[in-house]
């Protein structure tokens, strides 16, 4: 036989059950709310499959004069390279470009311009710089669709074989390429 | 003079006088001080019209140009329509925080107003209640939402409003919306009142069931008016995207919704009565987060307003004291509430309690599927969808039972009930039931969709059936049945209409699931087929309007050759954000709507071609259409001398008056 | 809220994503299958895929590119004869299952997916639990002849 104020407690451990929820639910928005201010947790992230898989079969069309490439070129790398995907009508591609610039001499980078039109890539590389070593062109977007890429800019790291290694959904910014990129190059330029 | 200082001054004196509103009558109801606690009423409309003049000043700044207010200057400009300078003030955070205060304030001067009838603890207590909640609102508005800042220099013209929101629908979407949710801060402050008092009963369900109609029925307006917005706005010819922030105005609704049933039980029968207080907490708390989230960016909605996520944790720090606050006031204090009335499981409280269940189970699948992805990621850094599909499946299977017994519901007798005298009754309602079933199983394909539509048309009939059951309809003379429906009592009427409401929303949801669309680009003259339809795009024509120019389509549509209609759908350049809305032009018989809209123009001047979206929207007007009469059925039943805001004296109901509704 | 709805859409899309959102894409009728029960299965796996860049939408719904692009591989993989789970596995294999507007069932989607029955069953074992506590705790019973007899003789005196 329980006492009454037995009883009265346990009424109110149940009774307690709905703060119970709400304290869970409140420390999990916190933790989101803190990961969102340092960047660790990104709710629009798309986070497509792709890392550590190999290249997917592609084809682009040539963009003379640059050379162009094929996915038996990624995947006879040596060497990691960087594949971009980028358009002239794309404001966030424009603002990459100085980044992707200085970059240029530390690391080998290929791009694919994504539905865009031939003149225009060749006046918008014209203007901003060309970092590309090699181009091609996506007139249809369907390369993009077999890289799994939603928009531009979107970058990925190719590594030796045609190993994609690094990927992200973003314009690139000094801190991520310092920070993330350039040690990630280290690594897989040392077997 | 209106100026936005003083407008500033006014939300700091109401946050004052907030506070004080929010301690002083609490301290009274304790100590049984009656002249602490008669301080109340005033503070709460002293507090409402300080909010006002704070209002009134933000709209003065934004009628008259000031583009030295940071707030106009980023959301208005000269060359804007009068109207949507002034319904501007409201679409965006900062003003829509102002708008939530000044809401919330006239809550509490209603009650101040209204409540004469209630105890006076009871009433100091919700006042104060009321206050302390307005406390944090208004403190969150002037630390970290500040509407009035100023920024100099002044720009000489302001960056301009979303074209989008240059819309009748839109610019009173969110007062009502917001009515809706705000609303529900009532019944939460009589819950939290009660657990103070230590005591619900009868009279208590009584006070605040005409609250929880009352935001039930603006909530609802505003969740209609929402979705007709998406739907005639956004041109994609749907109405409703599983989105967070949709979902975030749907769960307070079917809490909402169980909310206004749960309180007739406690006021008939005493019963349900810390069910009652907890869904009166729960139903503020998810009006309270669901809005405020959705502010900080967590959930994956483009519908955000700008994020900001140190603005969040204020959020979150504010959330925690209301909600956690009366979580565990509620823990504290809801055991020591006595046990209400028995029932037998086939009874109208049973009936009351499986509506209880099943909206409280949608309400917990909706809530899981909306915060699922953010947790995935948090969790395990995975990120997932969940959309309509998964909505689709999961909701309806447990909203078919839900209508089900919202036929048999309102039939049964209180305490204990037999259910084959209530089949009796309702057996031209199942007929009608089966016959729409039948005729559904040729018109429509889709299981769900079959049986959506039988479903609605069950609680359709069974709403028609209670009435006339009531009146004797048939039975007895016409003038005897009218004579009878004059007497009954409105609340019962307000039942049967806003259930049949629910069937009539229902039912358009069936037939929208059978809707056509066709997305093509042609040259002018080319004439396309859906849905027995002949479309013929004959014009595409430049005029100008106030701050756009339009790109205006002549569509003709004819039915075995007969004309239908000539619709305009457009294309809207504006000419300050660079930017471009679509108009759609929608043609409805009420029974289908027609629905076109006009993209982009391709290909050389000379021969250009036009995108052209056009929908067949089978009953699509019926979906909001049974909205406002649910809204109308709500509405009616708060005009019952019964549901009279503060009307009944706190004294056990006599028997006789628990037999009806 | 759905106040700055568009211009969130808009901002994100044309700024961040640089993919329209709003402007209506090109359709070629052509593009419909011509086999009509094929078309029918495509627009049912179209309907289960996410327009990335776009509201909680269809592709199928939306009119985003991206969006048109991917209802055309659909298309693509239905008419070389590929079934549904082999057309969806391509597009998760791309994009994760974030393109997946009804999750996978998996360990991690269970509480998601059990939900419905979970609440159901939650709800109905409470109230039961409740109403055989109310029952099991019945008002006294009427008082017996003896006992009557013997109150009456009490309340006599």
């Amino acid at each position: 036989m329980t006492t009454p104020s037995d009883n009265l407690t346990r009424r109110r451990l149940l009774m307690a059950l709905p703060l119970a929820g709400a304290g869970v639910a409140g420390v999990a928005f916190w933790k989101m709310l803190d990961g969102m201010q340092h960047g660790s947790f990104n709710p629009h992230d798309i986070n497509a499959p792709v890392l550590d898989r190999p290249v997917p079969d592609f084809t682009l069309a040539p963009l003379p004069p640059a050379e162009g490439f094929t996915t038996q070129d990624l995947q006879q790398l040596t060497k990691p390279v960087l594949v971009n995907f980028f358009a002239s009508w794309c404001i966030p591609c424009l603002a990459e470009m100085p980044t992707l610039m200085t970059l240029k001499d530390r690391l080998t980078m290929w791009g694919i311009a994504y539905k865009d039109k031939p003149d225009n890539i060749a006046s918008f590389l014209h203007h901003s710089g060309n970092p590309f070593t090699r181009l091609g062109d996506d007139h249809t977007g369907r390369a993009g669709i077999e890289w799994g890429i939603s928009g531009v800019p979107e970058t990925f790291l190719v590594g030796p074989g045609g190993i994609i290694r690094w990927h992200t959904a973003a314009p690139l910014t000094d801190a991520t390429i310092n920070r993330v990129l350039l040690p990630l190059v280290q690594r897989l330029q040392t077997p | 003079m209106l100026s936005p200082e003083l407008g500033h001054y006014a939300l700091a004196l109401a946050c004052v006088l907030a506070a004080v509103q929010g301690i002083i009558p609490l301290i009274g109801a304790s100590r049984r001080d009656a002249r602490l606690m008669a301080l109340a009423p005033g503070l709460a409309i002293g507090q409402m019209i300080a909010l006002g003049v704070s209002f009134l000043s933000l709209i003065y700044a934004a009628v008259t140009d000031d583009f030295s207010v940071q707030n106009i200057a980023e959301n208005s400009a000269v060359s804007k329509p009068l109207l949507y300078k002034i319904t501007g003030v409201w679409g965006n955070h900062e003003g829509s925080i102002l708008l939530w205060a000044l809401i919330l304030g006239l809550c509490g001067a209603a009650v101040a107003a209204f409540g004469r009838n209630l105890p006076s603890a009871l009433r100091a207590r919700v006042i104060a209640v009321l206050g302390l909640v307005a406390t944090g609102f208004e403190l969150f508005c002037l630390t970290t939402s500040d509407p009035f800042a100023r920024i100099w220099p002044a720009p000489m013209d302001g960056q301009g409003m979303n074209p989008l929101l240059q819309d009748p629908g839109l610019a009173f979407h969110p007062p009502i919306l917001y009515t809706g949710y705000v609303g529900f801060a009532v019944p939460f402050a009589f819950a939290i009142a009660a657990l103070i008092e230590g005591r619900v009963d009868a009279a208590w369900g009584r006070w605040v069931r005409p609250w929880a109609v009352a935001a039930w029925c603006f909530l609802t307006c505003g969740i209609a008016m929402g979705s007709w917005w998406s739907y005639y706005v956004l041109g994609w010819g749907g109405y409703w995207f599983w989105d967070p922030v949709e979902n975030a105005s749907l769960i307070p609704w079917l809490t909402g919704t169980a909310l206004i049933h749960s309180a007739i039980v406690v006021e008939k029968r005493e019963a349900l009565k810390i069910w009652t207080v907890l869904l009166a907490i729960a139903t503020f708390s998810f009006s309270l987060s669901g809005t405020f989230l959705v502010r900080s960016g967590i959930l994956n909605s483009v519908h955000a307003f700008a994020n900001d996520p140190a603005r969040g944790v204020f959020i979150l720090g504010l959330l925690g004291v209301v909600i956690g606050g009366s979580l565990a006031l509620f823990a504290y204090r809801a055991p020591t509430l006595t046990a209400g009335g028995l029932f037998a499981p086939i009874s109208r409280e049973g009936a009351l309690v499986l509506n209880n269940i099943l909206l409280c189970s949608l309400c917990a699948v909706v809530l899981t599927g909306t915060m699922y992805p953010p947790f995935m990621s948090l969790l395990f850094d995975r990120t997932i969808s969940v959309g309509k599909p998964f909505f689709d499946a999961t909701t309806i299977p447990l909203a078919l039972p839900l209508f089900i017994f919202m036929g048999f519901g309102p039939m049964l007798p209180w305490k204990r009930a037999q259910l084959w005298p209530v089949l009796q009754k309702l057996w031209l309602a199942a007929i009608v039931a089966a016959l729409a079933c039948a005729v559904a199983v040729f018109e429509l394909s889709g299981v769900l969709a079959i049986l959506c539509a039988a479903a609605a048309l069950w609680v359709i009939a069974a709403s028609v059936t209670d009435l006339a059951e009531r009146t004797k309809l048939f039975r007895v003379p016409v003038a005897t049945s009218l004579q009878r429906a004059r007497m009954l009592p409105r609340a019962i009427i307000g039942t049967a209409i806003a259930h049949a409401g629910v069937g009539i929303t229902v039912l358009g949801l069936a037939a929208m699931s059978q809707a056509q669309h066709k997305i093509v680009e042609v040259p002018i003259g080319t004439t396309e087929q859906l849905a027995g339809y002949d479309w013929t795009l004959k014009a595409v024509e430049q005029e100008p309007g106030p701050n756009y120019t339009a790109m205006v389509a002549t569509l003709e549509v004819r039915r075995n050759g007969r004309l239908v209609t000539v619709m305009h759908p457009s294309k809207r350049s504006f000419n300050s954000q660079n930017q471009t809305t679509t108009d759609v032009a929608i043609h409805t018989n009420m029974l289908a709507d027609l629905y076109g809209v006009l993209g982009d123009r391709h290909g050389p001047d000379t021969s250009p071609t036009y995108v052209l979206r056009l929908h067949y929207n089978p009953l699509a007007p019926w979906m909001w259409l049974g909205a406002l009469i649910m809204a109308f059925g709500g509405a009616l039943s708060l005009s019952d001398r019964r549901m009279r805001v503060g009307a009944p004296q706190r004294a056990k109901p006599t028997p006789a008056s628990t037999s009806v509704a | 809220m759905t106040i700055r709805h568009k211009l969130a859409a808009l901002a994100a899309g044309l700024l961040l994503m640089a993919t329209p959102v709003l402007v209506l894409a090109v359709d070629d009728p052509s593009e419909m299958l011509p086999n009509p029960q094929q078309e029918a299965r495509a627009q049912a796996i179209g309907a289960q895929l996410r327009c990335l860049v776009c509201q909680n939408e269809s592709i199928e719904d939306s009119s985003a590119g991206l969006a048109r692009d991917l209802r055309r591989v659909v298309r693509e993989h239905v008419a070389k004869g590929e079934n549904n789970q082999q057309v969806m596995d391509w597009m998760v294999s791309r994009y994760g299952n974030f393109i997946r507007l009804k999750p996978a069932f998996s360990l991690g989607t269970l509480l998601l997916w059990a939900m419905p029955v979970l609440a159901l069953l939650m709800g109905i074992g409470t109230a039961f639990l409740f109403y055989r506590r109310r029952a099991a705790a019945p008002p006294p019973p009427p008082l017996t002849e003896d006992e009557k007899a013997r109150l009456a003789r009490l309340t006599k005196d």
